[in-house]
């Protein structure tokens, strides 16, 4: 498909550089289009959860985002460079893997299933990036992967493989795995949609107390209304591929002015 | 009546002791080419060249079509009319080793295709290189259970290099044939042959039964 490169910049400069810009972004698979011209900006250490009904496109943000997904037109910066492209000769072609892979290590995602490697225990899980991509010696990346693991409580159960761990559990060492990698932007895929019901708060105050410490930016999708509400700065409502309605918590939950957001938040906390 | 000579027995026995050596030979040797070339064919299945992907599949979809003896001939009889002289050992490992290398591809393949998808997704989320990915993430998960299927090819090479006798490896089976050749007795040579086999085979697969259970305990892939 073609269209007109010259809309986009080479680089976001200036003072208020997003640490996410999703530019014009439209996704198909096939004939759907499950993202239609999607511009969404995630200012640095902002929180901003996604929410919407099934199959309005809201993990797709995400999976894009971490180069799951590629994109049909339009461009995704990250910390003012284009991620989706790169420049060539003063204008944006798309991204080569290196140039994708380089941009990439800023962000982080943690998965609705947990995606742990199975063959390796939950220390060995946080120190497999540091050691292959960062290139960290043994012993430097084993500090850095305890360190997170008691951040994540798991400190004791660091020899563990998966298979011993609870949902919980799981969910809290591939959070302690994603961040040692020092990402700049985390991404929370549903992380608690998979986790029993008790369980879910292990996992929410280890986000809650990502939003209170690190000056993370992060972008989450949940149907957990109550806990967005809490810890979010924005909340976008998604809708067939586009953002119907965005705003702070409180006002877009509690006086949305959009009929669909209405009718979407009545179903969901009816169901709650 | 079973007219077993002890005395030609014990005649016999170390020439075979010596020949189930070479078959051990034959076997390993012919098991490390398969078990590395099968996995450049797995692999090359894989990579975005639809070119290179469809080549390798029809290579290995002939391999499996066409009879182990006929590849032994082929590659030790016409092989020099392609400048490709090589010695009987050479050329039995070579058409055994890539024979068996068709079907473990298979093997490995069905094994990479099984690891989850979201593993892919963890180690791009990681950042780590495709290599790496492979190395560290997939094959690790791939090959425990791949490690059934490439015993039992293990094995089935083992009793598939009397067929290397045709062109002269002197095998255990070829060795059997020339004994019973000169003494015109082939009762010992062949029974005495049969139990070294099952003397190899039985403890091998056992082997791979304890090995295949290790690994999956110390990957925890098993509570």
């Amino acid at each position: 498909m073609k269209y007109d490169m010259s809309d986009y910049p080479l680089k976001l400069e200036g003072d208020n550089v997003p640490m996410v810009r999703f530019q014009n972004v439209t996704k198909k698979y096939g004939q759907l289009t499950v993202l239609d011209g999607l511009n969404l900006d995630v200012a640095e250490g902002e929180m901003v959860t996604i929410i919407g009904p099934s199959g309005s496109g809201k993990t797709t943000v995400l999976r894009m985002l971490m180069t799951l997904e590629t994109i049909d037109s339009g461009v995704i910066y990250v910390d003012g460079e284009p991620l989706t492209h790169m420049e060539k000769n003063g204008r944006l072609v798309r991204a080569s893997a290196a140039h994708l892979r380089k941009i990439r290590s800023k962000i982080g995602m943690c998965f609705q299933h947990f995606n742990l490697f199975p063959h390796m225990t939950a220390l060995g899980n946080c120190m497999e990036g540091p050691i292959q991509v960062l290139g960290l010696s043994k012993e430097k990346a084993e500090k850095r992967a305890l360190e997170l693991l008691d951040m994540v409580g798991m400190a004791e159960k660091r020899d563990q493989h998966p298979s011993r761990l609870s949902g919980g559990q799981q969910q809290r060492v591939a959070i302690a795995r994603a961040l040692a990698m020092r990402p700049k932007v985390m991404l929370f895929d549903e992380v608690t949609s998979a986790l029993d019901p008790e369980v879910i708060s292990e996992v929410t105050s280890v986000i809650r107390s990502l939003v209170d410490q690190h000056n993370l930016t992060m972008l989450m999708v949940t149907h957990q209304i109550g806990f967005a509400r809490e810890i979010s700065d924005r909340i976008c409502f998604f809708f067939a591929g586009q953002i119907e309605e965005q705003g702070a918590p409180k006002i877009l939950l509690d006086s949305p002015q959009n009929d669909r957001t209405q009718q979407f938040l009545s179903a969901v906390l009816d169901a709650n | 009546m079973l007219d077993w000579k002890l005395d030609f027995t014990w005649e016999i026995l170390p020439r075979l002791i010596a020949a189930a050596g070479n078959t051990l030979v034959a076997a390993g040797g012919g098991y490390l080419v398969a078990v590395v070339l099968g996995l450049v064919f797995a692999l090359a299945q894989r990579t975005p060249s639809r070119t290179l992907t469809f080549i390798v599949r029809e290579l290995v979809e002939f391999v499996r079509s066409t009879p182990l003896l006929l590849q032994i001939f082929f590659i030790y009889y016409v092989g020099p009319q392609f400048g490709l002289r090589l010695s009987p050992w050479a050329a039995g490992l070579i058409a055994i080793g890539l024979h068996y290398a068709a079907y473990l591809s298979e093997v490995y393949r069905g094994g990479i295709e099984n690891v989850p998808k979201g593993q892919w997704e963890a180690a791009r989320a990681i950042n780590l290189s495709t290599v790496q990915t492979y190395r560290r993430i997939i094959i690790p998960q791939a090959l425990p259970p791949a490690l059934a299927g490439m015993g039992n090819y293990l094995v089935g090479i083992l009793k598939d290099t009397p067929m290397l006798s045709v062109i002269g490896v002197a095998e255990l089976m070829h060795t059997a044939n020339s004994i019973g050749a000169d003494n015109f007795r082939y009762l010992e040579p062949y029974t005495i042959v049969g139990l070294i086999f099952l003397a190899i085979s039985l403890p091998t697969a056992w082997l791979i039964r304890r090995f295949d259970k290790a690994l999956r305990r110390k990957m925890g892939l098993t509570r």
